[in-house]
């Protein structure tokens, strides 16, 4: 063995998760022309301050992206001496504690998310309030909803991690990872969205 | 690890030859076996009795609309029962009609042209055809049917609620869609239930098409090139891509008319709009945002019903014509640009929405150029027959009816196509004698051609033949008589979406009604000999051979019907292309894709 692989195994669930982002992107896309629509279309469109909070939320979500790339190659790198080592028993890697600080980070996330929607409330802007607000709602609601996915998928590669003699959840992982930094990569273009068009 | 790694294509497909081993097992139980199945036959199956279940409802909604179009003033038996509101006394008001046409549309676009011939022969056959023993994500798979059936629920529910189905058509148009009971009955709780449906609908069609997709792409037998996948699959991959678009998009929109509807927002409602004297608590949407969101997802929804259609009869035409497909990769490329340029046209829906002249041109073109594809896959079809000594089967009977119907459907297109004839033509029967046929009819025949080409791999048993070829003659006489005339009445003026035509400059068009209304009874009466055909079949039918119909692609090399896994653990090693007819094989004038490769020098 010349090299170690710490790539991600192709499989069909990644092929999955490729077109699971291609049909998000569209949905997305279909929002921001509805909203750029939207916004011409009436007189009613009223400026929105954004809630400070969602930096901070920026930075728990793309600090979970690390913490699940930092926990992926170290669980790859125990894999592989696993298999070279022949080594038999319960498995235990400290990759498996960074994947439990990113899923903290994503629910931390949301949590942030949730603040932001009471201090809009607090303002008196809820979702049908004004055209821009519904926007708020509307994307912050879905991508938060999306996240909730992944947290899901990286729940099911604990699991999977816990049950012995299961095989190691790569495929799996790997899928859940790339899903996972895609809604790192959707957050930003949201929050780019809201920042200049709200 | 070896220290030469196997390219990447052969490392996949070892992963999944392993992976698909220790996963996929037979079922034991009942439930597991037949309701919550993960095999993509038994989902396939399920697709199909629900379309059947669906299909016999919309056609008994048209009856009755066509019975009160025909016969205004006559009372139907049962009626005031079932609608005592709106249709009392057994006469329906224009409300119920509209209710009704709004639910037929609805089932018969969603809920019978995209689950039979997309999903239903979808799933039971293009995982056979690559050579896979399963979609590649079963649980996916079986929530996709399971979704699809509650969005059926769900929109049958219309039908239980006070205020009855909505009447907003099958396109639902903002802002009648969005502002509640106040824009007539059934615009209320009837309305919501059928966005919520569709919304559910588009979920499950998305997994289904993830499934699709990734099946084709990934878990094809060693040898299947994607230049070898037979025209079928070729169909209902670029279908699947289709649909994940369009359902991407008609999802949102779904979500955006629930929040008008139910949390007050403003998406699709204009400002100081009153509707029943109530000043609507709206402001400042866009109606036509909601037309444009809906016809991106509409017209290619048109190309997700016929497509495969495209599929089954370029698979089936060569294997009864004994011959190759005539230009192999014109008809796949042909296929493709279809799919491409269906994302260009959705606009030639809204020329009379009052658009810019410019942009109505702009979707004019593309709506002109899409039908050079299309024409060329008719001429495929007709110069593959053409000098062959075709097999008259149902099967390839219902193939030349569907390029009949299409054609005779895809000329009014034409028509229509341009926006100075369409200003006039579009609100007309012309209409819906063209997307009828073209889409309707035409798709119809596909599914039925599919079904008796189909069957004896499904269920193990040959259908009728006889039955068969009464069923298509009788059916093509009902559906010309049918549609051929609406193009008629459109052409003379006669409106659609009207529910009687008695007291105005349209009574002379009443004969004519009364004519097709005749010739809509017969052609669902004839069904009935198909319906019969379906059940007898099913259970006394003569048993099927493997491959009854000499064909080649993989689901005829395995047992009818299929084992479990379908190829019994085997997985097999694809040599040939899937037209290789008319030369001499081991087993006749034809080699299976699955045989073993031919000694070089010699040609099929």
């Amino acid at each position: 063995m010349d090299t170690l692989r710490l790539s991600p195994p192709s499989s069909p669930a990644r092929t999955g998760v490729w077109i699971g982002i291609a049909t998000i992107t569209l949905s997305f896309a279909a929002y921001t022309s509805a909203m750029i629509v939207r916004q011409g279309s009436g007189a009613d469109w009223q400026h929105v301050v954004l809630p400070r909070i969602l930096y901070f939320n920026t930075v728990l979500l793309l600090a979970s992206s690390a913490t699940l790339e930092v926990g992926r190659r170290r669980l790859e790198v125990d894999w592989a001496l696993e298999a070279i080592e022949g080594r038999a028993g319960a498995f235990s890697s400290p990759g498996v504690v960074w994947l439990w600080a990113t899923m903290v980070l994503g629910l931390l996330f949301i949590a942030g998310q949730v603040i932001a929607w009471r201090s809009l409330a607090a303002h008196g802007l809820f979702l049908a309030s004004n055209p821009a607000s519904d926007f708020f709602y509307v994307f912050t609601a879905l991508h938060a909803l999306h996240l909730l996915g992944g947290v899901t998928a990286l729940g099911y590669v604990l699991v999977r991690l816990r049950a012995a003699g299961a095989g190691a959840p790569r495929t799996a992982l790997g899928a859940a990872s790339l899903y996972w930094h895609f809604m790192d990569v959707l957050w930003l273009y949201l929050l780019l969205v809201l920042t200049t068009r709200l | 690890m070896s220290d030469t790694p196997a390219p990447p294509a052969a490392r996949r497909r070892e992963t999944v030859e392993k992976v698909s081993a220790l996963k996929h097992k037979p079922p034991t139980g009942f439930l597991r076996t037949h309701v919550f199945s993960l095999d993509h036959k038994v989902i396939g199956k399920q697709y199909l009795d629900l379309a059947l279940v669906a299909v016999l409802t919309g056609m008994v909604l048209s009856w009755l609309m066509r019975f009160h179009l025909a016969y205004p003033d006559v009372a139907i038996p049962g009626l005031g029962r079932l609608a005592p509101t709106r249709g009392a006394g057994g006469v329906m008001t224009p409300e119920l009609y509209l209710s009704l046409m709004t639910m037929h549309g609805t089932i018969m676009v969603f809920f019978v042209l995209t689950t039979a011939p997309f999903a239903g022969f979808g799933n039971f056959v293009l995982p056979i055809q690559v050579g896979a023993e399963d979609m590649a994500f079963p649980r996916f798979n079986m929530m996709s049917f399971w979704v699809t059936c509650v969005a059926f629920l769900v929109l049958l529910a219309a039908f239980f609620v006070p205020d009855g189905p909505p009447l907003s058509g099958w396109t639902a148009y903002a802002p009648l869609s969005a502002i509640g009971k106040d824009a007539g009955p059934g615009q209320g709780g009837g309305q919501t239930l059928w966005a919520l449906s569709i919304a559910i609908f588009c979920v499950g069609q998305l997994l289904g098409s993830l499934n699709f997709i990734a099946t084709t792409l990934d878990l094809r037998a060693r040898g299947m090139s994607l230049m070898r996948m037979p025209y079928s699959t070729w169909a209902w991959f670029i279908t699947s891509v289709i649909g994940l678009i369009a359902f991407s998009v008609l999802l949102p929109a779904c979500i955006l008319l629930i929040l008008d509807r139910v949390a007050g927002t403003s998406f699709f409602v204009p400002a100081g709009l009153v509707v029943s004297d109530r000043l609507q608590p709206h402001s400042g949407g866009s109606p036509l945002l909601w037309q444009h969101l809906f016809w991106f997802f509409g017209h290619p929804e048109v190309y997700i019903a016929i497509l495969p259609g495209f599929g089954i009869v370029s698979h089936i035409l060569p294997v009864f014509a004994r011959k190759p497909l005539l230009g192999p990769k014109v008809a796949v490329g042909c296929m493709a640009a279809i799919g491409f340029l269906s994302y260009t046209v959705w606009g030639h829906h809204m020329f009379l929405s009052g658009m810019n002249p410019l942009s109505a041109t702009l979707f004019s073109v593309p709506t002109l150029i899409i039908t050079i594809p299309a024409t060329i896959m008719v001429l495929l079809w007709i110069g593959t027959i053409y000098g062959s000594r075709l097999r008259f089967t149902t099967a390839s009977l219902f193939c030349l009816g569907f390029v009949s119907v299409f054609v005779s459907g895809g000329i009014s297109g034409f028509f229509l196509a341009q926006p100075s004839i369409d200003t006039y033509l579009h609100g007309t029967y012309f209409v819906v004698g063209h997307f009828h046929f073209v889409m309707g009819v035409a798709a119809m025949f596909g599914i039925f051609a599919g079904t008796y080409f189909w069957f004896p791999k499904m269920y193990g048993r040959m259908m009728n033949e006889t039955l068969g070829k009464i069923h298509f003659t009788l059916t093509l006489i009902g559906v010309y008589a049918t549609f051929m005339p609406m193009h008629y009445l459109g052409l003379a003026g006669n409106v659609r979406r009207y529910s009687a035509f008695t007291d105005d400059y349209m009574k002379g068009s009443q004969p004519l009604h009364r004519f097709i209304t005749m010739a809509a009874l017969f052609t669902g009466a004839v069904q009935l000999i198909f319906l019969v055909n379906l059940v007898w079949s099913r259970l006394r039918g003569a048993k099927a051979p493997d491959n009854p119909w000499q064909a080649t692609s993989l689901e005829w090399s395995v047992p009818s019907p299929p084992p479990f896994d379908n190829f019994g653990g085997k997985h097999p090693v694809v040599a040939h292309g899937p037209d290789e007819y008319g030369g001499t094989g081991p087993e006749g004038d034809f080699v299976m894709q699955a045989a073993p490769a031919l000694a070089p020098g010699r040609t099929a």
